[in-house]
C-alpha cells in the first residue's frame, strides 16, 4: 500500500466554510495542468496532500484511492501485482494525481482500445457545492443504481464536486509489448490506422509523427508476432520511452512555448497534415499552428498564448443543460469558478 | 385523468391507429417483463418518426400530461410501468437502422430497433455490437440505453455505456440533444453518461451510434465442475488474478445445474455443486495458451472435470444449458423472482452461503445463475403466487438478497435497473444527500417532474417511512445486532 493521509475531513470543513462565506474556491492537486485554464478564486483547495490508496484487491480489477494519491505512485503499486490502468493518464512533468486524471478527463495512447477516463471510472466520493460528502457508483464493475454521476465528474474539472476519493477500473498489464513502425505520409498513416479498426488486431496504441507511423501491439508474445508479421512494419526500438513521451507530452514534437491546438475527430476521419502528431486511430491530433478542422472534429487551444481563446463550443440547447447541472450540484458556483468543463 | 381533447389532440396528429385507448388495445402495455407489477395506461401512444415523438411531447408538455417512455417491454425493474393518468409512449415502431458504416465500426439506429438486430446488420462487415443482454433478441437499443444494460460479456466489452458512443435526445421541455458522437471526447459535461442507465427519466432517446467491434476470430469454451461452490468461487478470482480476462465467466450452482439439465441434455454434471463456463476469445494465436493457463486455475482451484470446448458446435453445446437456465428454472416451479445483484468476486463464496441460509429461513428455494466474472448475482427464488404469501415472502427474500449485497461491498442493481421494483432498496445505498443530488440532476433535465415519474430514485420521505438502515461501503450501522 502506498503511503498516504486522510485529508477529508478538513477537504469537507474547508468547502463548508466556502459555502457559509460565499467565497469561492481554486481547486489543485499538483497544479501539473494549471496551464488548462485558472479558476476565479484567491483561496486555492489542495487535495495534494489526501493521498493514498484506500482498498486494492487485485483479483476484484479494481482500485480505490484518494484524490491527492500521485498517478506515478499509483501505477507502480499496480505495476507490482502485473497491473496497470487501462486509460493510461499523461503525467504532465512527471506529475499529476488520480483526482486530476479524473477531473480533466486526459487519457493516453490507448485511449481508442482500452478506453478512456470515463469507461474506468467505477465510483467516486465527493465533496458538492453544499458541502455535502457524498458517494456515487462503487467498486464493482456492474452497478447501475441512480445516474452515473461518476462519469459527470470525468472531465468537469471540479465544478460540480470536490474529488475526494475514486474507484477505478484496472486492467492485468500485458505479457509482451512490441512497437512497430513504417516511414509514411499522414493520409497513408490515417488509411492504415482506419482499417485496423475492422481488424481484431492486438493494438493498444498508434502514433504518426514526422513521418513516421508507429504501433504499439501488446498481449500474448505469440498473438504479438504473429500481428507484427501480418502488419509487414519493421520493429521499432524507441518502445515504452516514445509512447511515455508521447503521453506526457515529452516528445519533441511538444517542446517549445508556441500553441498547442488539440484536434479531437470522428472514427474514421483522416488527418491530412504531416507536421501534426496525429493518435488514437486517427481520432485526435496536435498541431502547433492553425489548421482547417476535418469535417465533425473540433478544435481547442490546448496550450500557448492565447489559450483561454475560445474552443469548439456547445450548441445552445446543451448549454442551457450544462448550466442547470452546474446549479445542481453548486449552485453558488463556487468551485473552480470560470472553468469550464473539459475537454478545454 | 387527463382532459379527453388531449386524447383528441393526439389522436389528429399521430396516423391512425397510432393512438390507443380502448381497454382491449391497451392490456397489453400493462406490464413489461416484471409481471408482477401491473397498470392500465390511460393512453398508449406509437408515433413512427421523431417529428411524432416531438408532437406527441408537446402535447403532452403543453396540458401537463406525464410521459412514461417504453421500448421492447423486456425490463426487470417495472421501469416501463404505465401511469393511469398518463401517455405510455411506444417506441416500438421507430425500428429504422439508418446506417452501418463499415469505416468508422459505427451504427446508427433508431431506439426500436433490437440489441440482436445491430450485430446481423453489422455481420457482413465482420463486426458486432459487444452487449448481449439475455433478451437481446427481442429487447430494444433504447431500452438498453436507458438501462445501461450489460450481458455475459460485460467483463471483457463493457455495458451499453462502454459500448454507445451518442445519443439524441428529446426532453419534455421541447429541446433535442444530441449527446456524444462518433468524437470519442465531446465539449462540456459528460450528459451521456448521465443518460445512459437514466430510466427515461431525463428525456427520450430517438437516435443512437454504436461502436462495432470485430468478430473475433476464434473462441475457446472451458467447462469445470466443482463439488463445493467456494472452490468455484475462488476459481474464478484465481482466473482474473492470474491476468487473463475472459470474454464470460458464468457460474451455476446445483439447483440450476439439476434444471437446466432436465431442460436441455447440454451434458452438466448433474451431481457437481457448481459448474463455471468460461469462455475466451483473441486470434487463434493467443488462445490456446489462453486456454491451458485458464484450465491449469480451474484445476488448481479443485475443478474435478475440466471440458475444453473448440469447436463451434460443441461451444454452442455448453452455452445452450446456462442460455436456458431461466426458462429451465421456470419448470422448477409455477412462478420464479429473478434478483439482480452485485458483489465484489472474492465475496462469492460467503454471500452463497448466506442466500441459503436466507432461503432455508423463508421456506422458499433459489436456484443460483449468474454472471461470476463481474459478480453479478441472478438468484431466481421460486414461488407458487397461488399460495397465499408467497409472493410477499419472495419478495421478502429478494430484498433481503439486496441488502446482502450491499453489505458485502456491492450494489443493489448489476444491471437491471432501479424501475419500481428497488425503490426501497435505494435507501439502503444511499443516504439521504445522494438521493437529493439524483433529484436535482433529474430536474435539470425535467424541471417538471414528468418523465417517467415516480421511478428510479425514492423520495426522501419513503425512505424516511421506511425507517430505511442506511448501509455504506459494506459497514453495516450496529453489526452485533442479528438481522433476518
Amino acid at each position: 500500500m502506498a503511503a498516504g493521509s486522510d485529508d477529508a475531513p478538513a477537504l469537507v470543513a474547508a468547502v463548508q466554510e466556502s459555502v457559509a462565506a460565499g467565497t469561492p474556491l481554486a481547486i489543485a492537486g499538483h497544479g501539473s495542468k494549471a496551464f488548462l485554464g485558472k479558476a476565479g478564486a484567491n483561496a486555492v483547495l489542495s487535495t495534494g496532500g489526501h493521498a493514498g490508496i484506500i482498498d486494492y484487491r487485485p483479483s476484484e480489477l479494481v482500485v480505490t484511492a484518494r484524490a491527492g494519491t500521485p498517478l506515478a505512485e499509483l501505477a507502480d503499486a499496480l505495476a507490482a501485482e502485473g497491473q496497470m490502468l487501462p486509460f493510461d493518464p499523461p503525467r504532465f512533468s512527471g506529475k499529476g494525481t488520480l483526482g486530476g486524471a479524473i477531473a480533466t478527463g486526459l487519457a493516453g495512447p490507448s485511449r481508442p482500445w482500452l478506453g478512456g477516463v470515463r469507461d474506468a471510472v467505477l465510483g467516486v466520493e465527493i465533496v458538492n457545492g453544499l458541502g455535502e460528502q457524498l458517494r456515487f457508483g462503487g467498486s464493482v464493475i456492474k452497478n447501475v443504481a441512480g445516474y452515473d454521476v461518476s462519469r459527470l465528474m470525468v472531465g468537469a474539472r471540479g465544478t460540480l464536486g470536490v474529488i475526494l476519493s475514486a474507484s477505478v477500473r484496472v486492467l492485468p498489464l500485458p505479457d509482451t509489448e512490441q512497437t512497430v513502425a513504417l516511414d509514411c505520409n499522414a493520409a497513408e498513416a490515417g488509411r492504415r490506422t482506419t482499417a485496423w479498426l475492422r481488424e481484431p488486431l492486438p493494438i493498444t496504441a498508434t502514433c504518426f509523427v514526422a513521418g513516421r507511423l508507429r504501433a504499439r501491439l501488446a498481449g500474448h508474445e505469440a498473438a504479438v508476432q504473429t500481428a507484427a508479421a501480418a502488419l509487414e512494419m519493421q520493429p521499432d526500438e524507441t518502445g515504452t520511452a516514445f509512447w511515455d513521451a508521447v503521453r506526457d507530452h515529452a516528445h519533441a514534437f511538444f517542446a517549445g512555448a508556441e500553441r498547442l491546438d488539440r484536434l479531437t475527430l470522428p472514427r474514421g476521419a483522416l488527418c491530412p497534415y504531416d507536421d501534426a502528431l496525429i493518435e488514437w486511430s486517427g481520432c485526435q491530433a496536435w498541431l502547433r499552428r492553425r489548421a482547417e478542422v476535418p469535417a465533425g472534429g473540433t478544435v481547442a487551444r490546448f496550450r500557448g498564448p492565447d489559450s483561454t481563446a475560445s474552443a469548439s463550443r456547445a450548441p445552445p440547447a446543451l448549454e442551457k443543460y450544462q448550466r442547470r447541472i452546474k446549479d445542481a450540484f453548486d449552485p453558488q458556483n463556487l468551485l473552480n469558478p470560470g472553468l469550464s468543463p473539459a475537454p478545454p | 385523468m387527463p382532459d379527453p381533447k388531449v386524447a383528441k389532440l393526439l389522436r389528429r396528429a399521430l396516423p391512425a391507429n397510432c393512438v390507443v385507448t380502448d381497454a382491449a388495445g391497451v392490456k397489453p402495455f400493462e406490464t413489461d417483463g416484471l409481471t408482477a407489477i401491473r397498470q392500465t395506461p390511460w393512453l398508449v401512444a406509437l408515433p413512427q418518426d421523431v417529428a411524432q415523438v416531438r408532437t406527441v411531447l408537446a402535447i403532452c408538455r403543453e396540458h401537463g400530461v406525464p410521459v412514461v417512455t417504453r421500448g421492447a417491454g423486456t425490463g426487470l425493474s417495472g421501469g416501463a410501468r404505465p401511469l393511469p393518468d398518463g401517455v405510455l409512449l411506444v417506441l416500438a415502431k421507430l425500428n429504422a437502422i439508418r446506417d452501418v458504416d463499415p469505416t468508422s465500426c459505427t451504427a446508427t439506429v433508431e431506439p426500436g430497433v433490437t440489441n440482436l438486430a445491430i450485430s446481423e446488420a453489422a455481420a457482413p462487415f465482420g463486426l458486432y455490437y459487444a452487449p448481449d443482454p439475455s433478451s437481446q433478441i427481442a429487447c430494444s437499443i433504447g431500452g438498453n440505453v436507458a438501462e445501461n444494460s450489460g450481458g455475459v460479456h460485460c467483463l471483457k466489452y463493457g455495458l451499453t455505456v462502454h459500448n454507445v458512443l451518442g445519443v439524441t435526445v428529446q426532453t419534455y421541455e421541447g429541446d433535442e440533444l444530441v449527446l456524444g458522437g462518433r468524437t470519442l471526447e465531446s465539449p462540456g459535461y459528460d450528459l451521456l453518461a448521465a443518460m445512459i442507465g437514466s430510466e427515461g427519466m431525463l428525456g427520450v432517446v430517438t437516435e443512437v451510434i454504436v461502436r462495432l467491434l470485430p468478430t473475433p476470430p476464434a473462441k475457446r469454451v472451458l467447462l469445470a465442475a466443482y463439488d463445493d461452490v467456494q472452490a468455484a468461487g475462488d476459481a474464478v478470482s484465481g482466473i482474473i488474478a492470474a491476468g487473463i480476462v475472459p470474454a464470460g465467466l458464468e457460474m451455476m450452482d446445483a439447483l440450476a445445474i439439476r434444471a437446466a439439465e432436465d431442460f436441455t441434455s447440454a451434458g452438466y454434471p448433474r451431481d457437481a455443486a457448481a459448474i463455471l463456463l468460461c469462455e475466451i476469445d483473441g486470434n487463434e494465436a493467443q488462445l490456446g495458451a489462453d486456454a491451458q493457463r485458464v484450465q491449469e486455475m480451474l484445476e488448481r482451484h479443485g475443478a474435478r472435470s475440466v471440458r475444453v470446448a473448440t469447436s463451434a458446435a460443441e461451444q454452442a453445446e455448453l452455452w445452450r444449458g446456462r442460455k436456458a437456465a431461466f426458462a429451465a428454472a421456470g419448470r422448477l416451479a409455477p412462478d420464479y423472482y429473478c434478483v439482480d445483484g452485485t458483489i465484489p468476486r472474492a465475496q462469492l463464496g460467503t454471500v452463497l452461503r448466506r442466500i441459503g441460509e436466507l432461503s432455508e429461513a423463508l421456506g422458499l428455494a433459489v436456484a443460483n445463475v449468474f454472471h461470476a466474472g463481474d459478480g453479478n448475482l441472478h438468484p431466481l427464488i421460486l414461488y407458487d403466487a397461488s399460495v397465499e404469501g408467497e409472493l410477499e415472502r419472495a419478495e421478502q427474500l429478494g430484498g433481503q438478497i439486496l441488502t446482502l449485497c450491499v453489505e458485502a461491498g456491492g450494489t443493489i442493481t448489476g444491471e437491471h435497473g432501479v424501475g419500481v421494483e428497488k425503490l426501497d432498496q435505494m435507501c439502503t445505498q444511499f443516504g439521504d444527500g445522494e438521493l437529493a443530488q439524483f433529484h436535482r440532476l433529474k430536474a435539470a433535465f425535467d424541471p417538471a417532474g414528468l418523465m417517467n415519474p415516480g421511478k428510479a430514485v425514492p423520495t426522501l420521505a419513503r425512505c424516511a417511512e421506511l425507517g430505511g438502515m442506511h448501509v455504506h461501503g459494506g459497514e453495516v450501522p450496529f453489526p452485533h445486532l442479528e438481522r433476518l
